[in-house]
């Protein structure tokens, strides 16, 4: 069943971009597909980074073919993190609904309508895609990266009781004002930005609703998580335990 | 309050607890069976909550969902894009 919202609601596709020449013209037909089938009204934010591989370039391509109204270009000169990416994209955003997700394939547009459906359903301020409940899930992981994940989550809810399952995952769906007054309240980097947002939204007594989604890990390669990643996630989370 | 306050006062509420039954430090009198299984609990706990966290995060482990219908279906879908994208002009 296809519900369509009331004609004022339009959906903000966040793309924070560095190096995805590759990716991106891909991820951009899967939102214009799903989008598309779907009869919401979106628009699509690049925010590219500077890439040196000609990511812009691409970029303008797909403009050019679907249009300046629903492929913003919103590029900056250099890698500057992703909270001020998002603010950035928040500037420009004519929505009044935002998705964030990453746009190396490992989120899949396919759970759009999903997303959109499940914050109708509870006016929920926040949706986040979850990879631990329900059907979700992830492919690509082998036993070590999925023992650290899950060992990494259990140690997440025992100290932060966050009220959702993943806390880690950047595929969520915002009412834009909850966006922005999260967003300029987050000091964090990397892995433990996305779990302060969750932590702060709770904070602010908003509601959050979960939609169980398939996280395919790197298409065209691997992505590994070493020792440094998980001394700063476990840095991060008990700055987060003593601070909120 | 900040989690990690709430922690350690509910760490040191059931300390205290434990001192006052264990050590007798009210002068409570209390029959000598409850002494006897309070004195070991504080270990007791730690090693259940132990199991607990090896049998949870084991169990979360073994049912990770692999999904492999959606690493399929996305290889499809790269093809069925990059085709249509050609189609409509673009440059790779």
């Amino acid at each position: 069943i296809i519900h369509k919202g009331p004609r004022n609601d339009k959906y903000s596709v966040l793309l924070p971009t560095y190096n995805e020449r590759e990716n991106l013209p891909l991820i951009v037909w899967l939102l214009v597909k799903y989008f598309g089938e779907s009869g919401y009204n979106y628009e699509i934010i690049v925010i590219d980074d500077g890439s040196p591989d000609g990511t812009l370039e691409i970029a303008e391509q797909l403009q050019k073919i679907y249009g300046e109204d629903k492929i913003l270009l919103r590029p900056r000169e250099k890698k500057l993190g992703l909270g001020t990416a998002y603010i950035h994209g928040i500037k420009h955003a004519t929505g009044n609904f935002i998705f964030i997700m990453d746009a190396d394939l490992s989120h899949h547009p396919k759970f759009i309508p999903e997303f959109i459906e499940k914050q109708k359903e509870g006016n929920y301020d926040l949706v986040s895609g979850t990879r631990y409940q329900g059907n979700g899930g992830v492919y690509g992981w082998d036993l070590r990266r999925k023992l650290i994940s899950r060992g990494a989550n259990f140690l997440t809810q025992v100290l932060l009781r966050p009220g959702a399952s993943d806390l880690t995952g950047s595929f969520r769906l915002y009412k834009k004002k909850v966006l922005e007054s999260l967003v300029e309240r987050c000091v964090s980097k990397g892995y433990v930005f996305q779990m302060e947002m969750i932590v702060r939204a709770r904070q602010l007594n908003y509601t959050i609703g979960e939609v169980p989604i398939s996280f395919v890990d790197r298409v065209y390669g691997e992505s590994k998580l070493g020792g440094n990643e998980i001394v700063s996630f476990v840095k991060g989370l008990l700055t987060l335990f003593a601070t909120t | 309050m900040t989690k990690l306050l709430e922690w350690l006062f509910g760490v040191s509420f059931v300390l205290v607890a434990w001192a006052v039954v264990s050590f007798d430090l009210l002068d409570l009198s209390l029959p000598q069976t409850y002494r006897e299984v309070a004195w070991p609990m504080p270990l007791y706990l730690l090693v259940s909550f132990g199991c607990y966290s090896l049998a949870t995060v084991g169990y979360r482990v073994a049912t990770f969902n692999d999904c492999e219908e959606a690493a399929k279906e996305l290889q499809e879908q790269i093809k069925e894009a990059k085709e249509d994208l050609r189609k409509k002009g673009l440059k790779m």
